[in-house]
């Protein structure tokens, strides 16, 4: 039926999870009282009248936060396979491993150098 | 310890002898260990939040919860009660979808990562082939949850806070990979059970800790900022940003918040637990004791004991770590945004590439200590 077997419990899980929020929403909402007073809806901004709203051209600064880690992280997920066969693998992959690692910090420290790992 | 107790086989084996077919025992098997742990994990987060107010009252020399039985037991459950039956106030401006599926998406992967929790030897829901890389997969879905939440509030303070949040987990998730990864290195395996036993044979000399002692740091460093935790709060920070992307939040959708990140907590104190403390081992291996007192090993009852004080073994050490997560949060101040992405980039991040390749030398160089 699945061709990963073992992972009926996690699509089973998943179906569980996924429905425990939606029945707790639902159970809410069935015994909570109902929302009147259109003044209740108003945006919070600490008591005063909100200024605009917040759908805005924003500088996101962690832009390029974001850029260096989709780098590393697919490094990570590279990695992984190479550490549970690091046993077979011996002292090659071992080189291998310090090769590629050595290229990513190489451009940790162009980035680190360049200030894109800086938030102001 | 291989020939444990086999809950699965003797309660399919009770059905069918009932007049049951095999196949239908087998999925009526299948959400009952699923329930208990969500019922489980339920559980401990509500009596992680009741600790986490008697502790910080105790830091603070006060009392804390007392009236609502006996030691102010019943708080947590008032809680959940308060929040259920609360008047629900999304504001006008929201995206609805958006701010109700932001908590969805906060809460439903903290759940579904106790799949892979060993709570005993077969005492998990099911030992999936990639284990731990399922956590660290499913922790990465929460920031977008938490960026939905902020961005579709429509207020100032749950943008900056749902911008920060995300900053934040994508900087710590690097350092919390890399040292789970020495970890797997050293276990030759994905899946928790097989790094438990790892750890074991040789009682508390054989925990991980003792040889990935700047694994343990940073994980746990990396693992209290993927719970905003303080000293990393920084996205809920309530002098600068009101609750952050909480703000707008109420009843039931906050619910859907504040369970998720009491979950998360007591989680990644598990995981520490499994990861680094021998998770259901115990300080003085099992074989040493039962040689001791003369009893073999495989004793119908000690297994049955064995198995009892297991969970009680890997809950202990789970929340004692979460005593000193609570303690910490009376103990320091608040880092700043910028400090705490310069721990994150550089500091944590070379330190654990170093670590994990002093590891993989390691492991070359002596094999039998780092499990070869």
């Amino acid at each position: 039926m699945f061709v990963l077997s073992g992972y009926e419990y996690f699509l089973g899980f998943l179906l569980i999870c996924s429905l425990l929020p939606i029945v707790a929403l639902v159970l809410s909402w069935l015994i909570r009282p109902k929302a009147r007073s259109p003044e209740r809806r108003t945006t919070y901004e600490s008591g005063i009248e909100p200024i605009g709203g917040a759908w805005i051209q924003f500088n996101i600064r962690y832009y390029m936060f974001a850029l260096v880690f989709v780098i590393f992280d697919v490094e990570t997920v590279f990695l992984y396979p190479w550490a549970v066969a690091f046993s077979q693998l011996g002292l090659l992959a071992f080189i291998e491993a310090l090769v590629f690692i050595t290229i990513l910090v190489i451009g940790l420290v162009y980035a680190w150098r360049k200030g894109a790992l800086e938030w102001s | 310890m291989d020939s444990g107790i086999d809950l699965q086989g003797s309660f399919i084996q009770a059905l069918m002898d009932l007049g049951l077919p095999a196949d239908l025992a087998k999925v009526i098997w299948i959400p009952l260990p699923m329930l208990l742990i969500i019922a489980t994990a339920t559980f401990l987060a509500l009596v992680s939040t009741w600790l986490e107010r008697k502790i910080s009252a105790a830091a603070q020399q006060r009392v804390g919860p007392e009236y609502m039985g006996p030691l102010g037991m019943l708080v947590p459950v008032a809680d959940v009660i308060k929040l259920l039956i609360k008047e629900d106030v999304m504001p006008a401006k929201t995206d609805p979808w958006l701010y109700t599926l932001g908590p969805i998406l906060v809460f439903t992967p903290v759940f579904l990562s106790y799949l892979i929790v060993p709570f005993g030897q077969h005492l998990i829901i099911t030992d999936l082939g990639i284990g731990i890389f399922l956590w660290i997969s499913l922790s990465s879905v929460v920031p977008i949850g938490l960026l939905m939440a902020g961005y579709s509030s429509n207020n100032k303070y749950s943008l900056l806070g749902g911008l920060r949040a995300a900053a934040q987990s994508i900087s710590y998730e690097i350092p919390l990979a890399l040292s789970v990864l020495a970890i797997v290195m050293m276990s030759n395996s994905l899946s928790t059970i097989d790094i438990v036993q790892q750890q074991s044979g040789y009682g508390i000399l054989g925990w991980n800790i003792w040889r990935q002692p700047v694994g343990f740091v940073i994980f746990w460093i990396a693992a209290l900022a993927e719970c905003e935790r303080l000293p990393f709060d920084l996205p809920e920070a309530e002098e600068e940003l009101v609750a952050g992307y909480q703000t707008e939040y109420g009843a039931i959708r906050f619910m859907l918040f504040y369970a998720g990140s009491y979950v998360n907590l007591i989680l990644s104190s598990l995981m520490v637990a499994v990861l680094y403390l021998g998770g259901w081992e115990f300080p003085i291996p099992v074989g040493v004791i039962a040689d001791w007192l003369g009893i073999s090993e495989t004793t119908p009852w000690l297994q049955i004991v064995t198995a009892t004080l297991g969970i009680t073994m890997t809950l202990l050490k789970a929340y004692f770590l979460l005593f000193l997560t609570i303690l910490l949060r009376w103990t320091v101040p608040r880092v700043r945004i910028d400090q705490l992405l310069d721990l994150g980039w550089k500091f944590l991040l070379p330190v654990s590439l170093v670590n994990l390749l002093l590891t993989a030398g390691l492991k070359l160089a002596l094999p039998f200590a780092f499990g070869g």
